[in-house]
């Protein structure tokens, strides 16, 4: 099992190397090696992941010690391997959505330039991400961490001579390092605390050592949030994921839709002991996520480019996973996290195909009726967009957010309040969804497409929109009755929630969320399909265009960020470029030189002015030795 | 005397390699490369012969010793332990890079510009093993004289005063230094009733309070000027700038560590009282050049100004974990003090392959290279990460256990300069965007991509930074029983012991 184990993340990591080194031409070898390395890293995964289902091993979870990283002064870090049920879930995802999207790429990128490069950068990214969910410590989780950061900064720069790419690259990595060094601080601290930072026994000793609400625990989890924030691209640091959509299509789906952004989920799982010893951290994460859903759903609606709708939507979704986390909902956290690597990835798939069709094209009220046009490529985003919006019965998976809003209401944590807000935001992932799908997909043809995708392209998009449409099944059919569902899969490595309302019976709830995301899908096709002269005349009322304006270019953050830090920073580097500093260690010098003109000037070669030089040095050389 | 034999081989083989210069200028090239190779395999044979590994205190594993000036009380005293063996090791390498570095490069008295290169490496390597401390004074200034000609002789446009500045600025700090150095002497001879400079008879002098704190300002001038300090480092970029390629890779990768050196093998253990109370200043200025550094790197123009204060920023955490004084904190030091010397050296080396290809340093003239240079912009790029901190890299495990060793001493210094995290993630990335992403700089035109000698030498540099990035035991379990019979000698800033102690 130490072999298959240490697979999933090598794998790829050879996959970079090889294509990295070798600097190959051929681009059917390129492909072939980095999908089949990504498809071998599957492999090991699922031989992993079944063998932990099937026969869950004793303390649950597998454990893989390669060697060791770091020793010295009492710190220990190892090269291990954790696999349990929370980063069994993480792995399969990760590698299954990865092999879909790097054989997408296959095709995506057949005419681009830097064939390798990109599936060298892939690679990494599946190697790092691999290690992020499988470490057993959180150095080597912050290996991991970092690791994705840097493929992301890359991919979303990946087409390097346009410097509008480079500014949002590099915006993203900044960003998310603003998250990483709070997180390294929180690591020291807990290192420093803990004496480990081997997940398990560290969170343990942190149980037994730190009372509830305790100001270390409370420090610590609000450090590792700050990590979560900035890498899940939530309020504050929600700014780079919008921008980081100038990356090619396959790796917005994969780094930025699927995989990388819920790292901060995945984190905040991971350490959720210790994140449950600080009441006050759970509530910002819970209050964070809501307010991010519902800032971001606006901006969706506001956008017009197809990947930054889909991109503020990720950032809204992540939102309520987020919200679920806070209130001790892990369980449909991470449910939702799934579904959402699957229907999400999908819809970014089907962007890149219409994108791809139209000729650049990002605008989606220049597209319009392809309904007819290319309906595979409909078919499936309609499915992933049901899902997306939660609409039983045409799709299984609606339940993923429902679970999240039932648990709001019950949670000790969550509460009427929450339950409200997270409802309202699905009424608007149900309206900018359709929002999306109507103007794409329906109403008079406004471009036409050029051929027909390819089946190495739309392959992978339904697979990922059917697995997402069908992941709902296993909560569903344990609901009946029967197998073993999710949540009993998830309680064994995280703890069940504490109910303290009754949920009013499940189909009250049920009921609710049914008819909000109705409410939604028919808002969005009286506005967009039915009557559209509705939204023109809206738009007539003062003030409306410049608040539409703010809400798309994501409430101002960008403004006061690039105001307050960005601008003065710069301004400075730039003003200071000869270092003041200098200019002070060169004041001896430029007074000795100041100095020398002076003297010099004594030397007049006037034999009077030196006699009554040498006369005056006598007369105070006695008078000094007469007088002292 | 395997110390002395390492010891003359600089200097024997720049003097061949002036000889051979004058002969034929390609021949000096191989001169030059084939003793630091045997630099190299000398050291190699250190390494097989010391059981450093072994936890023994006091642990010393090679000598070299006779009088020198016994009216004086002056010896030729040469030693290693791990920590010196480490930097010798470093030494070598650095070397070996600036040798290949300069292969092309230099075509102006190139006999002579191996001989002062050299030079400069034995003057380095005797600082690192000389435990006498007019022995140690001396070296420090036969490796000053060989580097401000090297400025001076084959710099750039400004080269005379960069050079100047250099030699003054550096002269002024080892005046402070050799001050301090006779104080102690004198101090010596009062306690004891003779004049003596080693090393562990220094340790043992008894220091009033207010000598100790004269005599520590005086050696704290001479390194903090080396190293630099914050404050003390206008002289820096500018040395950088105006360097050849084979100065600014000596320059930085060797001769700010002897800075580095002295703070940690002679400042604090022979003035532990008075560093327990000024510490905290100084590990302050080490959090202000952590991220000044960072910021004006961000500011520069030039490629070589550009990585010259990264050093500024990367020695600021050296700094700090030297001043932290705790087993952490001085193991992150070191391997800073390498990672460091190899990653900045490879930029420098960089910088040169560059400025072959576009005659400029100036990076708005640069822009886009990635399209021509794609094996160099790779090497580059991990580099850069390197120089961010890019855990699986050399710099992270440095950083972190630097910042962990603060965190003992001091936990807000550490919070403080964690923000250096962010800084140096600005100016990676400024070097990158500008040099090699963007559009193609119009002026660039068909140039080759980085050779075998150029691969060659950036791929083992990376190597070297990946495996003390992924496997760091041997480099930490080499300095352990050094770094341990240092903190035994004298502790700076008490740290809490418990920990260390107490958790598994």
């Amino acid at each position: 099992m130490l072999g298959w184990l240490w697979t999933i993340p090598l794998a790829p990591l050879a996959g970079f190397l090889i294509l990295a080194v070798a600097g190959l031409r051929s681009r059917r070898a390129i492909a072939v090696i980095a999908a089949s390395l990504a498809g071998l890293s599957l492999v090991a995964a699922s031989i992993v992941g079944l063998s932990f289902m099937r026969h869950p091993p004793v303390g649950n979870a597998f454990e893989g010690t390669l060697g060791t990283w770091i020793q010295t002064g009492g710190l220990t870090i190892p090269f291990g391997l954790h696999l349990d049920a929370l980063s069994a879930l993480f792995t399969l995802t990760v590698s299954g959505v990865g092999f879909a999207i790097v054989v997408y790429s296959i095709r995506f990128m057949a005419a681009s330039e830097g064939y390798g490069r990109f599936f060298a950068y892939m690679s990494l990214f599946l190697a790092s991400m691999q290690m992020l969910v499988l470490a057993d410590n959180l150095l080597l989780l912050y290996l991991g961490w970092v690791g994705v950061g840097l493929c992301s900064y890359l991919l979303i720069g990946f087409w390097y001579a346009d410097p509008v790419n480079g500014r949002a690259a590099q915006k993203a990595f900044l960003v998310t390092r603003i998250g990483d060094a709070a997180m390294i601080v929180g690591l020291i601290l807990l290192v420093t605390q803990l004496g480990t930072l081997c997940i398990q026994p560290m969170v343990a000793r942190a149980v037994s050592l730190w009372p509830l609400g305790s100001p270390l625990a409370t420090v610590a989890a609000f450090l590792m949030l700050a990590g979560a924030v900035g890498k899940s691209a939530q309020l504050p640091l929600q700014t780079w994921l919008p921008d980081a959509m100038a990356g090619p299509t396959p790796v917005s789906a994969l780094i930025h839709a699927a995989t990388m952004v819920t790292a901060g989920v995945y984190l905040i799982a991971r350490l959720h002991g210790l994140f449950e010893l600080a009441p006050a951290a759970l509530a910002a994460v819970a209050w964070l996520g809501v307010i991010t859903l519902l800032l971001a759903s606006l901006a969706a609606l506001a956008q017009r480019d197809i990947k930054r709708i889909l991109a503020y939507s990720t950032v809204a979704q992540i939102g309520y996973m987020f919200l679920a986390l806070g209130v001790g909902a892990w369980a449909a956290s991470l449910y939702h996290f799934v579904t959402h690597a699957f229907f999400k990835g999908a819809l970014f798939l089907g962007a890149g195909i219409l994108i791809t069709a139209l000729n650049e094209e990002h605008d989606i009220f220049k597209m319009g009726g392809l309904r007819k046009r290319l309906p595979g490529v409909y078919g499936a985003m309609l499915l992933a967009a049901l899902t997306l919006a939660a609409l039983p019965p045409l799709t299984l998976t609606f339940n993923s957010k429902d679970l999240i809003l039932r648990e709001v209401w019950v949670s000790e944590r969550g509460g009427p309040l929450l339950w409200g807000l997270a409802v309202a935001g699905a009424f608007l992932t149900a309206l900018y969804t359709f929002r999306l799908m109507f103007a794409v997909f329906f109403g008079p043809v406004r471009t036409e497409p050029g051929g027909k995708p390819a089946r190495l392209m739309t392959v992978p998009l339904s697979v990922l929109a059917w697995c997402g449409a069908l992941a709902g099944a296993a909560e569903l059919l344990s609901a009946f009755g029967g197998s073993e569902g999710f949540y009993r899969f998830m309680a064994l490595s995280l703890p069940p929630m504490t109910a303290v309302r009754p949920a009013g019976g499940p189909l009250f709830l049920q009921a609710v969320s049914v008819l909000v995301s109705l409410a939604g899908v028919g808002s969005a096709y009286g506005l967009y399909l039915r009557w559209p002269g509705l939204l023109a005349r809206l738009a007539a009322f003062p003030g409306t265009s410049g608040l539409l304006r703010f809400t798309r270019a994501g409430f101002g953050f960008d403004t006061v960020y690039d105001t307050l830090l960005v601008r003065p920073y710069n301004w400075v580097a730039r003003v200071n470029a000869r270092d003041v500093l200098d200019w002070i260690l060169e004041r001896p010098a430029a007074a000795s030189m100041a100095l020398n003109r002076i003297l010099s000037r004594t030397q007049s070669g006037k034999l009077r002015w030196y006699a009554m030089g040498v006369a005056a040095g006598t007369v105070i050389l006695i008078a000094l030795t007469v007088w002292l | 005397m395997i110390l002395f034999v390492l010891l003359g081989m600089p200097i024997v083989g720049g003097l061949l390699a002036w000889v051979a210069g004058r002969v034929a200028a390609p021949s000096a090239r191989w001169v030059a490369l084939l003793s630091t190779v045997v630099y190299l395999a000398v050291v190699a044979m250190l390494w097989t012969a010391a059981p450093l590994e072994l936890p023994v205190p006091g642990h010393w594993i090679a000598r070299t010793d006779f009088p020198w000036a016994p009216s004086l009380g002056i010896r030729f005293t040469l030693m290693a332990d791990g920590i010196s063996m480490l930097l010798l090791t470093l030494t070598g390498v650095i070397a070996l890079v600036a040798v290949a570095a300069s292969w092309r490069s230099v075509t102006r008295l190139v006999g002579a510009y191996y001989l002062t290169l050299l030079w400069t490496v034995a003057g380095v390597t005797g600082a690192f093993v000389a435990m006498d401390l007019v022995l140690f004074y001396f070296f420090l200034e036969l490796l000053l004289l060989p580097l401000y000609f090297l400025i001076a002789v084959w710099g750039r446009e400004k080269r005379r005063y960069a050079a100047i500045k250099f030699l003054v600025c550096t002269q002024a700090g080892s005046l402070a230094l050799l001050v301090g150095i006779l104080g102690l002497g004198y101090a010596h001879d009062q306690a004891f009733g003779f004049w003596s400079f080693n090393y562990f008879d220094l340790l043992r002098t008894p220091l009033s309070p207010a000598m100790q704190l004269w005599l520590m300002i005086a050696f704290f001038l001479g390194f903090a000027v080396k190293l630099p300090v914050f404050g003390l480092h206008g002289w820096l970029p500018d040395a950088h700038a105006e360097a050849p390629v084979g100065g600014s890779v000596l320059l930085a990768s060797l001769a700010l560590k002897v800075g580095a050196y002295g703070f940690l093998r002679f400042l604090i253990p022979l003035f532990p009282e008075s560093v327990r109370q000024g510490g905290l200043v100084v590990m302050i200025l080490a959090v202000a050049g952590i991220l000044y550094g960072g910021w004006q790197s961000y500011g520069q123009r030039d490629f070589k100004r550009l990585v010259a204060y990264t050093s500024l920023s990367h020695m600021g955490f050296v700094l700090l974990g030297i001043f932290s004084w705790t087993e952490l904190g001085l193991q992150g030091a070191m391997i800073g003090i390498l990672a460091h010397g190899v990653g900045t050296g490879a930029l420098f080396a960089v910088a040169g392959m560059v400025h072959e290809r576009t005659g400029t340093y100036e990076l708005a003239r640069m822009g886009g290279l990635w399209a021509r240079l794609p094996r160099l912009g790779g090497a580059t790029m991990a580099l850069a990460m390197a120089s961010l901190g890019l855990p699986g890299l050399a710099n992270f495990v440095g950083e972190f256990l630097v910042l962990a060793g603060v965190w003992q001493a001091h936990p807000a210094l550490a919070v403080v300069a964690s923000a250096g995290l962010v800084v140096s993630v600005i100016y990676a990335m400024k070097l990158i965007q500008e040099v090699f992403h963007g559009p193609l700089a119009p002026e660039v035109g068909v140039i080759p991509d980085a050779g075998l000698r150029e691969l060659g030498l950036l791929a083992g540099c990376i190597a070297i930074l990946v495996w003390m990035g992924l496997c760091p035991g041997p480099v930490l379990r080499a300095g352990e029983p050094a770094l341990r019979d240092l903190r035994n000698g004298g502790g700076a800033v008490e740290a809490s012991p418990d920990w260390e102690r107490g958790a598994p």
